[in-house]
Parts: C-alpha cells; structure tokens; sequence
C-alpha cells in the first residue's frame, strides 16, 4: 500500500519548522517551558488545557497542532483516524518531576496532577482530546529515532485495521535535550493539498523517514 | 491475513512462578492480595500483591545456571529477572527459536526499572539501565534474539497492544513467530503515584462490586509465544482471532462516560474475529474496582450487546499488574479455554454498576470456546482482543 506524508513538524534547537518552513526561531529563553509558551503565543494557539499539560506533552501537542493546521483531517470520521508516537525516554523527564515529590519524608507531596503525566502515552490521550481521534494508539520505545519500526507499525496498521490517517512520529524529551518530529500519514491518491500548502506529499518510507528527521 | 497460534506460555505473581501455579491458585480460591508494611514501598501499610523474593532469586539462579551465563544475578534488576524467568518458561514449552530472524520479541511495560530512581540503587546500576529500550536490550541479549525488540508503553493497555501488535506483525506476514512479554514491579514511585490519586482499595479490591473502592496494585510478569505455524500438540489450539484498540478522547485520567469507545473496540475485535456477541463464552474484563473504570466498563458490555455473556476480573487474585495485566489475564483467559474452567470474580458480592452484567460468582466447568479480553487506561486507551479454539 502506497502511503503519503502530507504535513509534517519538527521542533528542535530552537527552532520549529512546519513542511520544510522554519516559522520560529528563538535564540535565547530562559527555561524549556518558556520557548514551548513562547511558540504557543506566537502561532496564536489558543486551548487553555494546553497550561495544565506536562511539557513533553505540550511538545507533542504543539507539533501536533501545526501539522493539522496546513493539512486538516476533517475529511475523517474520527475513529478512522490513529495517533502511533515514539521516544526514547519514555516519560522520565516528568518521572523525575514525581520522584522529587517522594524523595523525603519530611515533605511528601506526590501529586495527581504530575503522576498522570508520567506515562508516555498521555501525550497521544492530549492530542486525541484536541482533535476528536478515537481510533488506534501507541506508544513505542526506541533508543534513537528509527523509521523502520515506525514505518513496520504504521504499515500494519494501514493493511490491519480501521485507521485511513495516522498522526505518528517521535516526541523526546529529557532535560534540556528535545526533538519533536510529527507527520501525517494518509493513502496515496487522496485529493490533493488544497492551494494554500505549499508542501508536495512525500512518500511514507523508511529512508525518507530518516532523512526527513535530520533535515531542517 | 495468516492465523496466529499461541503455542506456550507464562504467568509470574504473588501465587506463582508458572501458569499451572497460578492457575492452580485461583482454582483453590487463593488471593495473593495483603497487606504489606515495608517502608522501602510506602510509607504507611498498603495491600499489594508481590512475588516471592526468595523463591525468585532461586529460581533465577537455575536460569542463570541453565543458559550458562556467568554474569551474576546481582547484574540484574527485579524486573529484569521477572521477564527472564517468564520468557524462559515460555520459551521452554515450544519450538520458537529467538535466534531465527524470522521471530521477534514485543515487550510491554508502563514503569521499567523505574525503582532505579531511588537512592539506594544509584551506585548499584548504570543510568542508562533507566530507559526501556535499555531494558529490552538486556533481555533480548539474554535470549539471543536476533531481531530487535519491539517494546510498547501504552500505560494500563499495554500488555493488550503488546500482543495485537505482534499478532498483527505475525498476520501481514513481517515475522512468522513471536514472543511476548509483558511486566511491572511494585515501587514507591507507582504505589505514591496511585494513592494520591487517592485511587488504593483499603482493603482487597472488589471489581463490579457495590461497595468496591479503588484497585489494589499488583507485581508480575507474563508471556507468551505466537506462530503462524504451530507444531503438532495434544492440547487444543487457541488462536488469537481479532483485537482493536481505541481512544477516548475524553480525558487524561477519567475514563469515557459512556463507555462507547470500548465498546467500538469490542465490536472492532468481534468483527476481526467473525464473531458475534452471543457467541463469545465468557469476558475477562479488566475490572480494575474503581468506581468510574467499572461503570464505564459495564456501559461498554452493554453497548455491545455483551450483558448474558459470564464476566470475571482477575484483579482480586493478583491485584492490578499495569503493564504485565494485558498479558497475565490474556494467559489465564487461553488456560480457561484449553481447560473450561472458568473462574469466580474474586472480590465480588453485589451488583455495584449501572448495566446488570452476568459475574462470574463461582468456579465452574464449561466448554469454553472463545473469550474476549478487555482493557483500558490513563490516556483515555481502550483494548479488546478474542482468542479463540479451533
């Protein structure tokens, strides 16, 4: 089955680039949390939950947001419609957030509002709130960014159940270190990108998978 | 799309190292649920099922001594030695071969070594030993699987996703054998994490019950092995015959409220399989006994047509595993199958959700020809998957 990417996001090093466009850049913030806000108030997004989320969901949920934004899915029904993400960290860099609540005796405060975020798959729960997705999910874990396992699983998905669209790609997120890297993925042969997206379909392959990742 | 056989398998708890232990347990009505004091858990007394420290070191080290390994079994983490010990026991009763490029091993897990955040196991294991992925690596090596694992983090769904994802895999003709693995410790990290959500029973949890309170965490590990292409054996063969997963998209911790998104995965299995509602046998549901996971289960049965067909949560057995669930209950759910033994909803009394469903108040020998699983977790995910005998 021939697949498509249609749109595609990738926010790294201080810059987000939307369908080989670099729309932000930022050379200096002061916290990651900061330059997430910041890329949230200049693209005009407006979804107050967005305050509340975890930040490797914010990532995931910002990346997600400019994605559909070139390239709306509201052709779908939305069980048609899948979200397959992958990292390498899982959510350790909220696990952290929750362990420092649990460290000490003296002050023992874990919190629901924090322990919800440490799984990894909460980020896809986030962006199928947003979009209204209800088909398939997962979440794989993979040391490095790799295109084949994706690719495998998305495949399967296209031969192997409902789904007609899936969101997929990699949010990471550790520290000061992160990658989001989001596509869409649809059916080769749908009516083309209406006139305002300048972006030409790529093929959904393994090599183009890698590539596109190291390329903006 | 090639059928896919479940050749062997495995369960790991607090009532045993093996399924026939385990099965053994739940049959003589044992509960591995009590209440734990150990401050290196929690800070206060919490009901918990965990396995049996000692018995496992023992065991391990007759692994350790059967695969000729000398690294010490200090060199692993307890998680690590659950999954070995688990694969290794499912590995033993079939002919899948890790080292053929045509297996792949698919492993679930919500936390990891997330217990290696603590102080005391900082000096003990390298930081790396952290990640997932570095989990998988350390028990794919054990085993020399050729290919890399596949592993799956799809909270309280996972061990469901782990299998349908290799079954899918095994269906379209990428891999023709699989092992899965599916497992979660009990640490101080998850029991904090789900008492302040304030979501821990007091007492042994009681799924669909009237007066249920919460879930009761478990500890564990289960596997099992997948083939489009069985050998020859005298015991009947079950397949896995469809499974779908879906989404909410209602809210992050609070599952649906109406319970229709677990039922579209329901009849997205039953159609897979070619099944009709009335001819499922019985429902190992996920009954996790808090209030809203019940209730929106109970919708989804009715929703699909499913309220005569017999239901059971194995929770009150072995508590809540997380990552290991979808595995250990789909194990259990293959042995009343093979065996038509199908057991009591432990914990139960009394009607406590809004949909009338038929539990499972006594053990009972039946024919049991097919069986579908269900599941569901933080994130808004829903899973369902029927296994059925040829």
């Amino acid at each position: 089955m021939d697949l498509i990417i249609t749109s595609y996001c990738q926010i790294h090093e201080k810059k987000v680039v939307l369908n080989d466009r670099l729309i932000y850049f930022m050379e200096n913030y002061l916290t990651f949390a900061d330059f997430l806000k910041s890329v949230y108030k200049q693209e005009e997004i407006n979804y107050p939950k967005f305050y509340k989320m975890d930040s490797v969901s914010k990532l995931g949920f910002l990346a997600t947001e400019l994605v559909l934004r070139e390239k709306p899915i509201t052709g779908y029904r939305s069980d048609a419609m899948g979200v397959v993400l992958s990292n390498s960290s899982a959510s350790l860099d909220t696990d952290i957030l929750h362990n420092e609540s649990i460290k000490d005796r003296a002050s023992y405060f874990p919190s629901p509002s924090v322990f919800v975020y440490t799984l990894p798959n909460i980020v896809i729960g986030e962006i199928c709130i947003r979009n209204k997705i209800n088909g398939e999910n997962a979440f794989l874990i993979t040391e490095k960014f790799d295109g084949k396992v994706l690719d495998n699983y998305i495949r399967d998905l296209f031969l192997n159940s409902e789904v007609e669209a899936c969101l997929c790609g990699w949010v990471e997120l550790l520290g000061n270190k992160y990658n989001a890297f989001i596509m869409l993925v649809e059916k080769a042969g749908i009516p083309e990108n209406g006139p305002e997206t300048v972006f030409k379909p790529l093929r959904f392959t393994v090599e183009n998978l890698n590539q596109l990742i190291e390329r903006n | 799309m090639k059928p896919v056989y479940i050749t062997s398998d495995n369960i790991i708890t607090s009532l045993g190292f093996t399924t026939a232990e385990n099965m053994e347990s739940l049959n003589n009505h044992i509960s591995g649920l009590k209440m734990v004091d150990d401050p290196r858990l929690y800070p206060s007394p919490v009901i918990l099922s965990l396995v049996a420290t000692d018995l496992m070191e023992n065991r391990f080290s007759g692994i350790l001594a059967k695969f000729k390994k000398d690294t010490p079994a200090t060199h692993f983490t307890r998680l690590e030695k659950l999954f070995i010990l688990s694969i290794s026991e499912a590995l033993s009763k079939t002919g899948t071969n890790p080292n053929d490029p045509r297996t792949i091993l698919v492993i679930s897990t919500t936390k990891g070594n997330i217990n290696l955040l603590e102080e005391r196991y900082k000096a003990v294991f390298n930081h790396r030993r952290i990640f997932l992925w570095e989990l998988g690596r350390i028990v794919a090596e054990f085993f020399g699987f050729r290919n890399a694992p596949v592993i799956i983090s799809n909270a309280c769904i996972s061990g469901l996703v782990a299998i349908i994802t290799a079954a899918r895999m095994i269906q379209t003709g990428q891999f023709e054998h699989a092992v899965v693995a599916g497992g979660d410790i009990a640490s101080e990290f998850v029991i904090s994490g789900f008492q302040s959500f304030q979501a821990l029973s007091p007492h042994p949890c009681k799924p669909f019950d009237k007066e249920r309170t919460g879930l009761s965490l478990g500890e564990g590990c289960g596997a099992m092995t997948l083939t489009s292409s069985p050998i020859a054996s005298e015991e009947p063969s079950v397949i896995y015959a469809g499974g779908a997963i879906t989404n909410d998209a209602n809210h992050i911790s609070g599952p649906s409220r109406t319970g229709e998104e677990l039922s579209l995965a329901i009849n997205r299995a039953l159609a897979k399989a070619s099944v009709a509602p009335d001819e499922i046998d019985f429902i190992s549901a996920h009954g996790t006994a808090t209030l809203y996971n019940d209730e929106m289960e109970a919708k989804a049965i009715g929703l699909s047509h499913l309220t005569p067909v017999q239901v059971n949560s194995l929770k009150g057995y072995w508590g809540h595993t997380l990552g290991a669930a979808g595995l250990i209950e789909s194990v259990a759910a293959i042995h009343s199958i093979r065996s038509g033994r199908i057991f009591r909803s432990e914990g139960y009394d009394q009607p406590g959700v809004s949909v009338p469903l038929n539990i499972i108040e006594h053990h009972e020998s039946k024919p049991v020809n097919r069986c579908l699983k269900t599941a569901s977790g933080f994130g808004g995910c829903n899973a369902a998957i029927v296994y059925q005998k040829l």
